[in-house]
Formats: C-alpha cells, structure tokens, sequence
C-alpha cells in the first residue's frame, strides 16, 4: 500500500528530536488557551505563526497543530471543573462532567474526557490516512439543503427528552433563536433586532452568552449554601487514572458510535460542535435509563468528547483537500499554509506529499503526546477544586470576563455576560432548561442561512429537501428521530394493553 | 519602560523574532510604541483576512517593525463592527485597517453611520480581479454561451456575503445582458467555489486567490475576467492556459467592469508623521518577495497609490459604488 | 424565622414569565418593519424571527399563567439570607465590570480578587492585597505579553507606558 510507506516516511520525520520537542512546546500551550475560555486555538497559532517562518514547513505545521489537539484537550477541563466550557464543543461535556466534579468525581470524568478525546481523534485520523481521497469528494455533495438536513438531525436528535416543563423549554429555545438572530442576516444583508444600537450589529456570540449562562451563574447559585464549592473532598491520585481506564473498554460502542457521528459531522463541513450535542443526545437515546444523564453519568462524558474530537479532526481533511476551514482555529492554520507557499486544496496531495504525510504522522504522534501530557496533569487540574472559595471565585470571574472580552474585543461584552449570568441563575432555579438555548443560539443561524439559502436555489420549493437520496435521508433519520418519543409512547401503549387484556408478550430479562 | 517589556517578551516568546530591534528600521522619526492592532473587517479565512495575515507574518519575518503586529478580525455586520470600531479610535496610531469593498457597500446597504472620510487613507496596496467561474463539466465554454443559456432559463450564482462586490456584479450581468441569475449568498470565498466544485450552484464571480486550486486541478473552468485588461501572469497554470489566456469581459462581449481594493486605512486625526511611517512600512512590504509571490498566485493587479491619488480614486469609486448600489435597488 | 422569608417563587415565575414575552415582542416589532412574508425566492429577514417570537410569547403567557394559579402554594425562590450571599459576590462583580472602562481590567481585577479574599475568606489585607496583584501581574503577563491580546487598559498602564 502507498500510503503506509508514505506514512511511515512521514513518521520518520516527525521522530526528529526537534520535533518531538516543538510537538510537546505546542501540546503544552494548546492546553492553555483550551483553558482559558475566549483564548482559541486562533489565539496561539496567530502568535507563533510568525516565529514558525524560520522553521521548515513540516516543522511548523506539527507545532501548530499540536496546539490545535493541545486546545481540544483543554477545552474540557474548565467545563468539568467550574461548568465553564472553554471551547464551544465543550459545552455538552459540562452536562455531565460538572455534576460528576460535584460528586467528588472530577479526577474520573477528566480522566475519562481526555481518554475519549484521544479515542475519537485516533479514529478520526485513521480514517483520513486511508480513505482521505473517497470522503473529500462526499464532502463536495453537501449543498445548502444537505447542510440544513444535518442541523435538522442534530436538533431532533437533541429534542424531545428535555426534562424541564415543556412550556419553560420552548421558551428557552426560542430565547436561543432569538438571541442567534440578532444582527446580519447573511441571507439578504440586513440588520435585525438591533434596535439601532451600534453594539448589537455584532450580535450575541455563543461563547459570551455561555460563560455568563453556565459560569457565572455556577458561581451565584453555590453560593447559596454557603461560600464554597461542592466536590472540593475529590480522592485525587494517579490510581484514578488506571480505575477509570479498566471501567472504559465497557463502553467501546458508544465510543466507536461517537466517533462514526464525529467524523461524520467534520466532514460534512458542520463541525465540532453540533457533532457534540448530536452525539450526548443519541448516547442518553440509547441508554436504558436515559433519564440519569446529566446527573453525573460517564457516558455523558464520553460520548461528546469522542465526537467532537473526531469532528476537530476530521474537520482538517476538507481544510487540506478543499480549502475550507471547517473553524476559525483552522482557518489561521490555512493563512499559515499560504504563507509558507502551499496552496491548500486538491493539488496539495498530489504536489506536497512530504507535507502531508508528515501533518498526518504529526496527529498520530500528537494525540499520544496529548494525551500522556493531560493525563500526567489530572491529579493537579482536579486540586484547583481545593482552593479556597474566595480566591478560585474571584480568578474565575477574572478569567470570565476577560474570556468574554477577547471574543470579539468589546467591553460590551463583559456586560452582557454579566447579565447572562444573572438571566442564568434566574433560569436555573426556575428550572427551565438552558441544553436547548445554548442548542438554539449556536446552531441558529446557521440554520436557517441553510435553510434559505436552499430556497434559493429551489425558488421557494420545499421539495429541495427531499431532491436526492442523500438529503432524503437525512432528513427521514432527522424527522424519525423527532418522532421517536410518540412512537415508543404509543408502543408502549399498545404492548400495556395487550398484557392488560392477557396476551403474554415475551421480554428478555 | 519599553525595552524592558520587549527584552521580557522576547524571553517569554523563546526566539523573539517579533520583538527583537533590527537595523532595517534606520528611518527617523516617528514609530510605534506599543503592539499595532491590524483590523480585518471580514471573517477568518477570506481574501482580506489572508492578506492581512501575510502582511502581518512578512513584516515580523523580515522584522520591518519593532514592535509586533496583531490581526484582530471584527467581522460582525458585513464588517461594519471593524469599521465603527476604527472611527471610534481617533488619533490612535496603533491601529490599521485593512479593507474590501465592504468599505463603500456596508454603509450603504446598511445604513450604518460610517464613511470612509472617517478614516485616514494610508496606501492602495492592490486591487483584486473577478473572474466569472463554470464547473468544467458544464457545457458553457465562453462567457457568450453561458449568458446565452442563461437567457433561456435561470442560472444560479454563488458569491460571498449580500449586497456586497459579487451580487453588485451578479446584478450587473443580468443588466447589461438580460440574463437570469439567482444570487446565492455564501459565508466566504473558499466556501463559494467548493460549492460551484459541487455543482450546487451553476456559476461564481470568485477571485483568483479563491478558485486557483480547483483550477488547476481540473474542476472549474474560467470564462473571462473582469476587468478592462487581461491578466498580465503567463505561467502556465494548466496544462493549456495561463492566467493571460482568459478574456476579459469586453471581449466576450460583456460590458461589465469591477475591481476590488486592497487597502489600507489608519484612523482619522493622525499625525502626519505617524501616517508616514505606515506608508514606507507598506512600501517596504511591497518590495519583499513574500508579497511578489503572493500578488503572482491571487493575480492581482498590482496598481498602488498613497496620498492624494488615492484619495481621488476613493472618491470617485464611492461615486461609482453609489450608482452600482442604486441601480441594483441596495441602497438602505 | 429568617430562613422562611424571601422572594417567593411564583412572582419571580410571572417576573421572568413577562421578560420573555416582552422580548418576544420585541422580536415581532422588529419584523414587522423589516417584512415577515414569503418572498420571491423564500421567506424574507423577519418570517422567522417573527414566528418565533410569536411562540415566544404565546409559551411565556402559558407559563404566567400557570405561575398566578400556583400562586398560593408555591415556595421561596431564595431566603433573604440567601439572597444576601448572592449579593455579595455580584454587587462587587457589577462594581468590577462597571470599574473594567475606566480603570483598565488589571486594576479592577487585582481589586476584585483583594476584596472577594479579605470580605468572603477573612484573609488579612496584606495577604489579599498581594494576591490581586499577583492575579493581574500574571494575566497582564499572559495575555498582553505572551499573547499579544490587548485587554482594556487605564491610566495606570498608560503611565508605564502600555
């Protein structure tokens, strides 16, 4: 096979010592920016970027997308730790993860996070080295219509087991699309909702609204019992580590299922985030007790992190062989590819094996270094716990607002994440439901660009959505999954009242 | 106390290529003290975005600045956000613009209280082609075929943003020859030629920068530029054609003309000192052979102004943006 | 009894019940002006954000009321004391964002984390003033240095010439 040779080639040069170490520099600093929340992966690679210019072009790109694998790490520890998510694709790990921190459980679920990550990317990576060419070509069949089907799929497979009241759920769905389209239409050009403020044109972006939402307003309801945080007593030691990794081959299928949605999902260039819900939606479906997730469950933990990491990687193959950025973090690593000379796109792979094959050597060696890297780290990442309330409090709402500041450098900002965090704390202790707003406000507007971007080109025909076999069925999976709940309730009936009228129904035990 | 922060910067960073003092700065007068913020008005990943990272890693690679350059992107309403925020920091020498077309149109368009008299001009750098892209598996070999076919039933073009560059030429085409086209508006550059890849849409009016690779690897076919002159590159980019070897609009007979600046912008109430140190900053960018290379592969044409030349020629295009933005019904 | 006090739940439901409907129809205003038809080519800017703020407020009015019928047998959202915990992390937060303009962000934070330690973990004064100013020394080295991200500067750092 040509492409094990190449690859083995490509090995070859990353074993280089100065590579190995440029690989641990990256890694170390990716999990730093994944830490802070408003400091993306774009941060890093724009500040080396300039200092990578000395350096062969192989060399650079292995420490830039170390980085980018250092970021996707880090982005669940702040998520687990204080339920702020770094990274947008963070934010379904914190459903799970924070509750698992609360229970004294952090060492585990970070353990767990950062082992699926690992998971998902491998898979991920595997996948590219050896059918790359047959999926960049499915990629090209993903038009507005096949783009709108995949968001549709990802809200059915996230609505309709929401435990709130169902009034206060769609209230705070549509709280979330609102909020997504506030701002440019993209579609026709024109400012909505922004009632004439100059600071609104810009609208709400999700990671704003989220660390008010989910940080901040942590902060204001612990402190109701008191002034500290709960979970603080975690056993921490490295045995943890080796617990958790005996209990996790047990759920190699929703691993692999996380990590199919994950590649999926990067490829049809949809991303990172929405393969994350998509997937912590179909993982809590499956489940027999579905009901527990979000109570502190690992899968809850896995299943997104697995996804959203074989999304991040998946998501390079259509930057390389298509020149798309599937995220703004790749966006700058394509900026670089063309500083360097090399145009991204269908001819890198056939003019600039060498690069290639030693970028794909680099993620293999990369994700392991990662990963021994974050692992070594859990024991200390799980004692921020144990600092005092009074002082972790405070750093946490520096870091919150200057995470919200530096998503789009406006002072503004910090205000409206403030207030996201009181609206959050209001939302919370009322139960409604904050999983759909965050589903609706990040996925929104895509949506429905999509959505009318397809009719235009149909001219106003909804049958657009039914034109092709692949677009079919993705949407017949979306709608069946939509229906899923009032086809098992109505099973369900059925199945009761035959055992009622006295028809033996056999069940396996 | 400066050099003690770059001296500690430099440690931090490791090499400190982006901070260390370089005999390439033998200029008097006036320079940046502190960190130059370079706002980019459009989305990571797009023309302007690109060229404002290449700018920013020639000038750190060749270290024509003492201190470093950073991109910010502020892309929010159509560019708007970067554009407001430039107006608002009068007087502030540390921070440039670069900009698209967006310039005129976003105000325009949206009504949102901004000209380009609130900015200080600084340099042209370039300006950026159109060229009227086909999937090479369509039948359309020449710009006349596919008007003709667009004619008899609608087509539909791709382009990036709305009431921006590609729908004023969309729009444009259908004017000067009652051809039918749907625009449909994308998030970028990039974006809109894989969909043309894909046959999702039927036509695009991408940038060279944009299209080059799926060119040269067989996928889309070019059917004329528009500008008032060929291209001037003659490498070969495919096995038969050169960036010279596509017509420009007036040839195929469609009289339809647009390029797009590439400048560069401070904001209002600089010093003129200050606003002459940008313009040898950007001179000296011109000259390395980073930037040739860069204007070699996007095709640009490479026309640059400062000064009053420039100013005129912003005049007279925000004139011209005027009346394309009128005739297409754009206006807020 | 203090704990059986405090800001009942049923008028913090209608409270946040009306907000959504009001932002609901804000939604519609704002529709309204821009067209919420079916364009030639698909619906125009306001048809969705129309619709939904129409199911806004109709599932908000719902809610509301629901809250005045539960009315009589509904709890305490919060117990004054409660409330009175609440309030002393986010007045001092809404001080520090307020301060974030005109201070520079590193001045309000090192203040920030000094009060929050020497008010809510009963550290003395020295020691809290040391840590804000550690906390702002390391994220000025961080953020301005390191990263080269410019976070909003006041007369301090002007004066040291940042």
């Amino acid at each position: 096979m040509e492409e094990l040779g190449l690859l083995m080639q490509g090995f070859g040069v990353v074993l280089e010592p100065q590579n190995l170490l440029l690989m641990l520099v990256g890694i170390a600093l990716g999990v730093l920016i994944g830490v802070l929340p408003g400091l993306g992966g774009a941060n890093g690679i724009a500040i080396l970027l300039p200092l990578t210019f000395a350096m062969p072009p192989v060399s650079a790109i292995i420490m830039l997308s170390c980085i980018y694998w250092g970021a996707l790490f880090g982005g669940a520890i702040t998520s687990i730790l204080f339920n702020i998510p770094g990274e947008p694709w963070s934010v379904a790990t914190t459903f799970d993860g924070y509750p698992m921190a609360q229970q004294g459980k952090a060492a585990e679920a970070l353990t767990a996070a950062f082992t699926s990550s690992f998971v998902g990317a491998f898979v991920a990576i595997v996948m590219i080295t050896f059918i790359a060419p047959v999926i960049a070509g499915f990629a090209l069949r993903f038009g507005p219509p096949e783009f709108f089907a995949v968001m549709f799929l990802s809200f059915a497979s996230f609505i309709g087991m929401s435990k709130g009241p169902a009034l206060k759920t769609v209230c705070a769905m549509m709280l979330g699309f609102l909020l997504a389209a506030v701002g440019m239409d993209t579609v026709t050009g024109q400012l909505r909702m922004t009632f004439g403020s100059t600071e609104m044109i810009r609208g709400f972006d999700f990671l704003v609204a989220v660390i008010g939402l989910f940080g901040i307003s942590e902060i204001l309801c612990s402190i109701e019992d008191g002034l500290r945080f709960k979970g603080e007593r975690a056993k921490i030691d490295a045995k943890v580590v080796l617990k958790v990794w005996v209990s996790l081959p047990k759920h190699w299928w929703l691993a692999l299922r996380s990590s199919f949605i994950g590649c999926w999902m990067g490829i049809t260039p949809a991303g990172a985030t929405p393969a994350s819900f998509m997937s912590y939606g179909v993982a809590r479906r499956m489940a027999k007790d579905g009901a527990s997730f979000g109570k502190g469950r690992i899968e809850g933990v896995i299943a997104p992190e697995t996804a959203a990491h074989a999304a991040g990687t998946s998501a390079l193959l259509p930057m390389l062989t298509l020149g798309v950025p599937g995220s703004p973090t790749a966006a700058v690593l394509l900026g670089g590819l063309i500083m360097w000379g090399l145009q991204p796109g269908p001819m890198l792979f056939v003019e600039q094996k060498d690069f290639v094959w030693g970028l794909i050597a680099s993620m293999y060696l990369g994700n392991v270094v990662g990963l021994i890297v974050v692992l070594v780290a859990v024991p200390w990442f799980a004692a921020i716990l144990r600092v005092p309330f009074s002082i972790i409090a405070a750093i946490i709402l520096v870091v919150c607002a200057i995470g919200a500041f530096t998503v789009s450098n406006a002072e503004f900002d910090i205000t409206l994440m403030l207030l996201f965090g009181v609206i959050g704390y209001v939302l919370k202790k009322l139960d409604y439901p904050l999983a759909p707003l965050v589903l609706a406000l990040v996925l929104g507007d895509r949506t429905e660009e999509a959505f009318r971007q397809s009719l235009l080109i149909s001219q106003g025909s909804l049958g657009v959505f039914f034109s092709n076999w692949l677009v079919s069925s993705i949407m017949a999976m979306g709608f069946a999954l939509l229906l899923w709940p009032v086809v098992s309730w109505v099973l369900e009936r059925i199945s009761a009242h035959r055992s009622r009228t006295g028809a033996v129904v056999p069940r396996e035990a | 106390m400066p050099p003690a922060g770059c001296s500690r910067r430099s440690l931090l960073i490791g090499a400190g290529a982006a901070a260390l003092a370089s005999p390439a700065l033998a200029q008097k007068g006036w320079e940046p003290t502190r960190p130059v913020q370079f706002i980019v008005p459009a989305g990571t990943g797009g023309g302007a975005d690109q060229m404002a990272r290449v700018i920013q890693g020639i000038v750190s690679k060749h270290k024509l600045m003492r201190q470093p350059m950073v991109v910010v992107n502020k892309a929010g309403g159509a560019g708007a956000e970067g554009f407001l925020e430039a107006k608002g920091a009068r007087g502030n020498p540390h921070m440039i613009v670069i900009t698209l077309s967006n310039l005129f149109t976003t105000p325009m368009a949206t009504g949102v209280p901004f000209n380009w008299q609130d900015l200080t001009p600084v340099a042209m750098l370039a300006l950026d082609e159109f060229v009227l892209w086909v999937n090479a598996e369509s039948p359309w070999k020449t710009a006349a075929e596919f008007i003709e076919a667009a004619k008899r039933e609608r087509l539909k073009l791709g382009g990036t943003g709305s009431k921006q560059e590609d729908q004023i030429i969309a729009v444009a085409i259908g004017k000067a020859t009652g051809a039918q086209l749907t625009y449909v508006p994308y998030r970028g550059g990039g974006e809109v030629a894989v969909q043309l890849v894909g046959k999702h849409v039927d036509a695009t009016v991408n940038n060279p920068i944009e299209a080059v690779t799926h060119w040269r690897s067989g996928a889309l076919r070019p059917l004329c530029v528009f500008d008032s002159q060929r291209l001037s590159n003659t490498d070969k980019m495919t096995e038969t054609m050169a960036w010279s070897d596509i017509p420009t609009a007036k040839e195929a007979g469609l009289d339809v003309e647009y390029l797009m600046l590439r400048g560069i912008f401070m904001p209002a109430g600089v010093q003129p000192a200050q606003l002459a140190y940008y313009e040898g900053l950007l001179e000296r960018v011109r000259e390395t052979p980073d930037w040739r290379e860069l204007m070699q592969q996007g095709a640009f044409n490479t026309t640059g102004m400062t000064g009053d030349a420039f100013r005129a020629w912003l005049t007279k295009e925000e004139a011209r943006h005027r009346t394309l933005m009128q005739e297409a019904g754009f206006l807020a | 009894m203090s704990a059986e006090r405090g800001l009942r739940m049923s008028m913090v439901e209608a409270g946040t019940a009306l907000a959504f409907a009001l932002a609901g129809m804000a939604a519609i205003g704002d529709s309204l002006r821009i067209g919420t038809g079916w364009g030639t080519d698909g619906p125009k800017s306001g048809t969705f954000p129309f619709w939904i703020g129409l199911i806004l407020v109709a599932a908000s009015a719902g809610t509301l009321v629901q809250a005045v019928r539960a009315r009589t047998e509904s709890g305490l959202f919060a117990s004054w004391a409660q409330l009175r915990l609440v309030a002393s992390v986010l007045v001092p937060t809404v001080v520090y964002v307020a301060a974030i303009p005109s201070t520079g962000i590193y001045v309000a934070s090192a203040a920030l984390v000094a009060w929050f330690m020497h008010r809510l973990g009963g550290f003395g004064w020295a020691r809290s003033a040391a840590a804000g100013i550690g906390v702002a020394l390391a994220c000025f080295l961080v953020f301005e240095i390191w990263f080269l991200v410019q976070l909003p500067k006041g007369p301090l750092e002007t004066a040291l010439g940042y």
